[in-house]
């Protein structure tokens, strides 16, 4: 039974960093933006988270470095292609790559430092619980954030007028630029918060999850997180879902070969693979899913003037 | 438009610079003499090739302190350059051609995968020494080192036999190939050497480098009861996750004991140094010729180093008498009878397994829990 709790403890902490960064991806999508950077973005905030952490003595020092770090890149992007209109693809793509080889450039001295003693996280009382207690209420501070982030994310998009306007940014800009909307002011203020929640996600890996810098760390789970939007269907709920699922699965394969399960580990290791091209599949049988929630505009440049 | 284009071209050809500059090689020259006599022989010029950074306290980390230790004793004899985090493929033979062109007289390449460039390479340039470590192919001017590293396994799994009090130990490991299954089964055949109860978990990540994967992999083996862990990926990560959860671990490739005094009970280090400093010898003394080096802890190749200051005396004393039975040869890692853990008998009573059985293994010994992968 203690095995399963810490299971579910291990489970949700391997999909925080997932469902914060897929979270700031769905906000980039529903406003039209579609952002492939995000893994070189996760890489850089990390970097930086722990630079901050390292330097500052505070891991929530290096969560808001990470934060600034992610905005900062997130801005350089929004004003190239919001701006610029250059080609979502291409330019998320450079930004992946420069990510990895600008964070391994600027964490060369970080490499092998290591930050201070961990504080342990427990919820009083809760915390004490049998099962509950060790499954649930011994994590850090920011895995019960991300539940609430995406809680308010929410809230946000579909009980707001903001909410609304910016789901309008994504479906239709002409019919946002014509109600007198700023699509371009809107596009990128979304860019950029999704870019601040990537960052939070990588300060959460190198400070928190993996609290070291090397280089590469993210190792694709910036990737992973851009396909949760899709799997998600661009519902923040169901981001939170497939980030556990992902990190479950991970784990569950981790667990079952400490306990001998006789299965090929390299089979294990591909399953949250095959689960998302399972759920793409299901999706995709049912276009409706898609297309109800899939903002009109992904990806497609806006031109206010055309 | 045209200036803002300008501004960010120049911008990026300053980033193209710096970044540039970063990959560049570091060179280090051994501080001139201050009159240099005239008939003075050239210092011998010497590439070191890392597969890694040389910062990351892992294997090129360890590779590199064996080059600038060896280089401080050879003083103006020998000068020495490296190029770090060279990819294994077509770069490797890029790299390796470009530094004997640089006029280097002998190149280090320190990874599996340098292997068959070190071999073309190698053929193109018969003035030239190559060493490649952890390979097996040989040529006139290409020569193969290793270290024993199961040795350094065995020792850690003495130290973790008198440590657990849950008789279950955790092996995050890399990738199920000899090397690893040898550490694995070294590490479990060392523990049972003081406590035969002792039961050995193995969980693979198939990475030599992911730290939160070896994190994950490290937790569910603490979660299911493991309550000493060794490793053979290359990141502090599951040393660090051993602190956090108030258990033990071990170091690898190098001193890695600062990354969690609490829970580091020891490092099993590599040092090179012993043999980059015969290397450069022979080659001083035109006495080298090709072969092949293993060398454990009898030749100072590898060690336990920085054991726990909170060992038992009892543990530091089965550490000492595996340690010496392992330098004057009276103790044996795979010695008969070594049963797998089907219980098929893999080596007689009394025999000594030689490096062909050792080249081979593909199977857990008795204690080791599971099966290993397929694909073998």
């Amino acid at each position: 039974m203690n095995e399963v709790a810490l299971l579910v403890a291990a489970t949700l902490a391997a999909g925080t960093p997932l469902a914060i960064a897929g979270l700031g991806l769905l906000l980039n999508e529903r406003a039209g933006v579609l952002n492939l950077g995000a893994e070189g973005m996760l890489l850089i905030s990390a970097v930086a988270g722990f630079a901050a952490t390292y330097h500052g003595g505070s891991e929530w020092l290096g969560f808001a470095a990470g934060a600034a770090a992610g905005a900062a890149v997130a801005a350089v992007f929004g004003w190239l292609v919001v701006w610029l209109n250059t080609n979502q693809y291409a330019t998320g793509l450079a930004v992946s790559l420069f990510g990895s080889g600008f964070s391994a450039f600027v964490g060369i001295d970080y490499v092998g430092k290591q930050l201070g003693e961990q504080p342990a996280h427990a919820v009083p009382v809760l915390a004490g619980l049998p099962f509950l207690g060790p499954a649930l209420f011994r994590q850090h501070p920011v895995v019960y954030a991300a539940i609430g982030l995406v809680a308010a994310a929410a809230v946000l998009l579909y009980r707001t007028r903001a909410g609304l306007v910016l789901r309008a940014v994504g479906e239709s800009p002409q019919s946002a630029h014509a109600l007198g909307y700023g699509v371009r002011r809107i596009r990128l203020a979304a860019v950029v918060t999704g870019g601040a929640l990537c960052g939070v996600a990588g300060a959460f890996l190198s400070v928190v999850y993996t609290p070291l810098w090397v280089e590469g760390m993210v190792a694709g789970r910036g990737w992973i997180a851009l396909a949760l939007t899709v799997f998600a269907t661009w519902r923040p709920g169901r981001i939170l879902l497939g980030a556990y699922l992902f990190g479950g699965v991970t784990m569950l394969q981790l667990h079952l070969q400490a306990q001998g399960v006789q299965m090929p580990s390299q089979f294990m290791a591909m399953l949250p693979y095959v689960a998302t091209v399972v759920v793409l599949v299901l999706i995709s049988r049912n276009p409706l899913w898609i297309r109800l929630n899939m903002p009109a505009s992904l990806g497609k440049p806006f031109f206010p003037g055309a | 438009m045209t200036r803002s284009f300008t501004r960010k071209l120049a911008l990026g050809a300053a980033v193209l610079a710096a970044t540039l500059a970063a990959c560049a090689k570091k060179e280090e020259a051994p501080p001139a003499p201050a009159a240099a006599p005239v008939a003075k022989a050239e210092p011998l010029k010497a590439a070191f090739v890392y597969v890694g950074p040389v910062g990351d306290a892992g294997w090129s980390f360890s590779h590199d302190l064996g080059r600038r230790n060896a280089l401080a004793r050879f003083g103006d004899k020998v000068t020495t350059t490296f190029v770090e985090k060279v990819p294994e493929g077509p770069d490797a033979e890029r790299v390796i051609r470009d530094l004997v062109a640089q006029g280097n007289k002998v190149v280090f390449a320190t990874s599996f995968g340098f292997m068959d460039a070190m071999v073309k390479v190698s053929k193109d340039h018969p003035d030239v020494y190559f060493e490649h470590a952890t390979g097996y192919k040989t040529a006139e001017n290409l020569r193969v080192y290793e270290a024993r590293f199961y040795e350094g396994a065995y020792l850690a799994g003495v130290v973790a036999g008198k440590m657990t009090k849950t008789n279950s130990l955790g092996f995050v490991a890399s990738f199920p190939i000899p090397e690893v299954l040898r550490n694995i089964n070294a590490f479990t055949l060392g523990a049972q050497s003081v406590n035969p109860k002792v039961k050995t978990r193995v969980v693979w990540i198939n990475s030599w480098f992911d730290p939160p994967k070896e994190t994950e992999a490290a937790q569910s083996l603490l979660n299911q009861g493991a309550d000493v862990l060794l490793q053979n990926t290359d990141s502090t990560a599951v040393l660090q996750a051993a602190e956090r959860n108030g258990k033990f671990a071990f170091g690898w490739d190098s001193d890695m004991s600062a990354f969690a005094p609490k829970a580091h009970l020891g490092s099993v280090a590599l040092n090179w140094t012993v043999y980059y400093e015969k290397s450069f010898a022979e080659i001083l003394e035109k006495r080298w010729k090709t072969e092949v080096t293993k060398w454990g802890v009898k030749e100072g190749m590898l060690d336990f180093v920085k054991p726990a200051a909170f060992l038992p005396e009892e543990a530091k004393m089965a550490l000492e008498a595996a340690r010496d039975g392992l330098k004057t040869g009276t103790v044996a890692v795979f010695k008969g009878p070594i049963v797998d853990n089907t219980g098929k008998e893999v080596l007689a009573k009394d025999a000594v397994a030689d490096d062909a059985w050792k080249g081979a293994i593909n199977f857990y010994v008795k204690g080791v829990e599971g099966k290993v992968p397929s694909g073998m």
